[in-house]
C-alpha cells in the first residue's frame, strides 16, 4: 500500500484498503474557521429540530479553531459571526482557539504546521478546500464541507472512497530563482484543474527530499486546485525536526510500501523548472514568466496560506532589498508567529522600506472578502492560490498566480518579471 | 423530477462564481439564495423557478468547500444539477447536506439539451427524458453509498451497514 492507503486502512481499521473501497475513517484531527464554523452551527440546529442531538462534540480536544477569512472582522455581520464562533468553542469546551487580536493566530492552513497541530499519519479533515496544505507532513488531509464537519464533530469519523495516488516525481534540486509555488502550477497546467480530481496527488524524489517542509507545504496546498482529494509528501527527518522544534511529542512516521502502487507516475527534471504565472482565470491556464503578457499590473500582494509562510517572505524580501515598488504591493504574513520572526530577522524593514504595506493576517483579500480587494479592470500579481473571475473583487479584475518571489520582481517593475530579470 | 433548463456551456464553474466571498459570512439560506450565480449571471435569481435544473460541463463546482454554493443553489429553486463530472467536495455537500442532486450525464445529453428544455430525471431508472425534444438520455448511475445516502435523505440520516 502507498502512504495515503496505509493511514486510510489504520483509520478504518482494516488490513488493507484499494482505490474504490468505501470506508468509514476515524478522524483524529478537525478544524473549522470562521465560515465553516458558522455553518457547521447552522447544521447542529437543523439537526437539533430533527431531535439529533447536538449537546456534546465526540472529543473536543481534538479540534480546533481558527479565526481567519473575517478577521479583523470586516463589518457587524463577520463580527457576529466571531462571537457565535467563541460561543461555540466555549460551550463545546474547544480549548484551541487562535483568536484574532490575542497572540499567535492565523491562516487556519498555516497554524497546523505553525503549532504543530497535526502530526504525521494522522487523518485530518477541515472545513476548508486547501486542508490538503498539511499533507506535507505526511498526513491524510483533506476539505469537506459544513455537513460533513458536523458529522465528524458529533461521530469521530468520515466516509472516504479510497482515492487512486498520482506520483509526481521530482529529479533533483529546483534551480535559484524557482520555487515550488512554481512547481506545482507546471504540473496543474499539465495535468489541469480536474487532473487531480477525486485522487491523491503525492509528491516524492530527491527534488522533494531536498525541498523544505514549507515548500512541501505548497506542492500540498494547490493540489486542491487541481481537484485532488488530498496531497501528501512521505515523512521524513525533516517534518520530524519541523514539528519538535514547534513542541510536538509522539511522533511516529507512517510511510508507504516498497511495493506501493500508483495510478500514473509523472517525472520531472529540477533543472528544467523556470518561473512560472497562471493567467486569469484558472490556475491551469499557465505561461512561463518571460513569456507571460507584458500587461500594467495595479497590484502585488503578498499573502494567503499558499504564499505568506515564514519562506515565503524572506523571499520576497531577498528582491525587494534596497528596492522601491512600482505598484501597490502588500504583504500579509500567514500568522503572528511567522510576522514575527519577519520582525526579528529585519525582514519587515525591508519590507517598509520598499514601499510595501504590511497588513495582519487575513483570507480576505485572497477570496475577495475584504481587507484589499481588487476593483474593475485591475491586474494583480499574487502569490495566493486561485484567480477565478470575482475571486480577489470585482467579477471584472484579473489575477495572475506566482511564486513570491516572482509576486516582488514584478512589484518592483509594475509588469510580470523574472526574479533573473531584474537589474 | 420534471424541469426545465437553465444552461451554462462551460466547464469550471467554480463556487466563486456560484456564491462570491463577500457571501460567505451570510449563513441565511434565503438570503444566499438571492446572490446565487452572481459571479457568472447576475439574471440567475430573477430566471430560476421552483424545480429547474443547471445544466453544465465539466468540473462543476470546482474550488472553494463553501457549503454556501449548494444551499444557494437548492434554496433557489434548483433540484438537480447535471453535468459532465463534478469537483468532490461540491459533489459531497450536495448529496451528504441533502441539498440536490448532483447527476452526472454524458456528452450526448450536454450537446442536446438546450436552454428552457424541459426534462423529466428518473434517478430509479437512470434516464433523462427530454419532453421538449422527445429524446432519451442516459445518466451515470449513483455509486452504492451515494445512492444510499441519497435515498436516506442525507448523511445524518444514513445507517451505514
Amino acid at each position: 500500500m502507498n502512504i495515503t492507503e496505509k493511514i486510510l486502512a489504520r483509520a478504518s481499521g482494516r488490513q488493507r484498503v484499494v482505490p474504490d473501497d468505501i470506508i468509514f475513517a476515524n478522524v483524529d484531527k478537525v478544524m473549522v474557521h470562521d465560515v465553516s464554523g458558522p455553518g457547521v452551527i447552522k447544521v447542529f440546529d437543523k439537526l437539533k429540530k430533527q431531535g439529533i442531538n447536538v449537546d456534546k462534540l465526540w472529543d473536543p480536544t481534538k479540534v480546533w479553531v481558527a479565526e481567519d477569512h473575517f478577521v479583523p472582522s470586516a463589518d457587524k455581520l463577520s463580527a457576529q459571526n466571531v462571537v457565535l464562533l467563541s460561543n461555540f468553542t466555549k460551550n463545546y469546551g474547544i480549548e484551541k482557539h487562535f483568536k484574532y487580536g490575542m497572540g499567535q493566530y492565523g491562516i487556519c492552513h498555516t497554524l497546523s504546521h505553525e503549532e504543530a497541530l497535526v502530526l504525521p499519519g494522522e487523518v485530518y479533515v477541515g472545513g476548508d478546500s486547501h486542508t490538503n496544505t498539511t499533507g506535507a507532513l505526511g498526513s491524510f488531509a483533506c476539505g469537506l464541507g459544513h455537513t460533513d464537519v458536523a458529522y465528524v464533530l458529533l461521530n469521530g469519523k468520515i466516509w472516504f472512497k479510497v482515492p487512486e495516488t498520482l506520483y509526481f516525481k521530482l529529479n533533483g534540486k529546483l534551480p535559484e530563482h524557482v520555487m515550488a509555488k512554481d512547481f506545482i502550477l507546471k504540473i496543474i497546467g499539465d495535468i489541469s484543474t480536474e487532473g487531480g480530481a477525486y485522487k491523491t496527488m503525492q509528491f516524492g524524489g530527491s527534488g522533494i527530499n531536498e525541498m523544505s517542509v514549507e515548500s512541501r507545504l505548497t506542492l500540498c496546498n494547490m493540489t486542491t486546485e487541481a481537484g485532488a482529494k488530498n496531497g501528501i509528501v512521505e515523512p521524513d527527518q525533516k517534518v520530524i525536526d519541523y514539528l519538535v522544534s514547534r513542541g510536538a511529542k509522539n511522533i511516529s512516521l507512517v510511510n508507504g510500501d516498497s511495493d506501493a502502487e500508483y495510478e500514473k507516475i509523472y517525472e520531472y527534471e529540477g533543472s528544467e523548472m523556470e518561473p512560472i504565472v497562471a493567467k486569469p482565470f484558472s490556475p491551469e491556464n499557465i505561461s512561463i514568466v518571460r513569456e507571460a503578457p507584458s500587461v500594467e499590473l495595479d497590484k502585488s500582494y503578498i499573502g494567503s496560506c499558499t504564499g505568506a509562510k515564514y519562506e515565503d517572505l524572506e523571499a520576497a524580501a531577498k528582491i525587494l532589498k534596497g528596492r522601491k515598488v512600482k505598484i501597490r504591493t502588500e504583504v500579509l504574513p500567514a500568522s503572528i508567529s511567522i510576522y514575527k520572526r519577519a520582525m526579528e530577522n529585519g525582514l519587515l524593514k525591508i519590507f517598509l522600506d520598499a514601499g510595501v504595506t504590511i497588513g495582519p493576517p487575513t483570507c480576505g483579500a485572497c477570496c475577495g472578502a475584504h481587507m484589499g480587494v481588487l476593483a474593475k479592470d485591475e491586474i494583480c500579481i499574487s502569490t495566493t492560490n486561485r484567480n477565478f473571475p470575482g475571486r480577489m473583487g470585482h467579477v471584472e479584475s484579473q489575477t495572475y498566480l506566482s511564486s513570491p518571489l516572482v509576486a516582488a520582481a514584478s512589484a518592483v517593475t509594475g509588469k510580470i518579471t523574472d526574479p533573473r530579470d531584474l537589474n | 423530477m420534471k424541469g426545465n433548463v437553465i444552461k451554462y456551456e462551460r466547464d469550471n464553474i467554480d463556487t466563486d462564481v456560484i456564491i462570491p466571498g463577500q457571501y460567505l459570512k451570510v449563513h441565511d439560506y434565503a438570503e444566499l439564495a438571492l446572490h446565487a450565480m452572481e459571479g457568472l449571471d447576475p439574471d440567475f435569481h430573477s430566471k430560476v423557478k421552483e424545480g429547474d435544473f443547471i445544466l453544465s460541463g465539466r468540473n462543476f463546482g470546482c474550488g472553494s468547500s463553501r457549503e454556501h454554493a449548494p444551499i444557494a443553489l437548492s434554496h433557489s429553486g434548483i433540484k438537480a444539477v447535471l453535468a459532465l463530472s463534478f469537483a468532490r467536495i461540491f459533489y459531497r455537500n450536495a448529496v451528504d447536506g441533502a441539498f440536490l442532486l448532483p447527476i452526472e450525464i454524458e456528452e450526448d445529453a450536454y450537446s442536446d439539451i438546450s436552454e428552457g428544455d424541459e426534462i423529466d430525471v428518473n434517478i430509479h431508472t437512470n434516464e433523462i427524458k427530454n419532453i421538449t425534444k422527445n429524446k432519451i438520455y442516459k445518466m451515470k448511475p449513483f455509486s452504492e453509498i451515494i445512492g444510499k445516502i441519497i435515498e436516506a435523505g442525507g448523511l445524518f440520516k444514513y445507517k451505514p451497514d
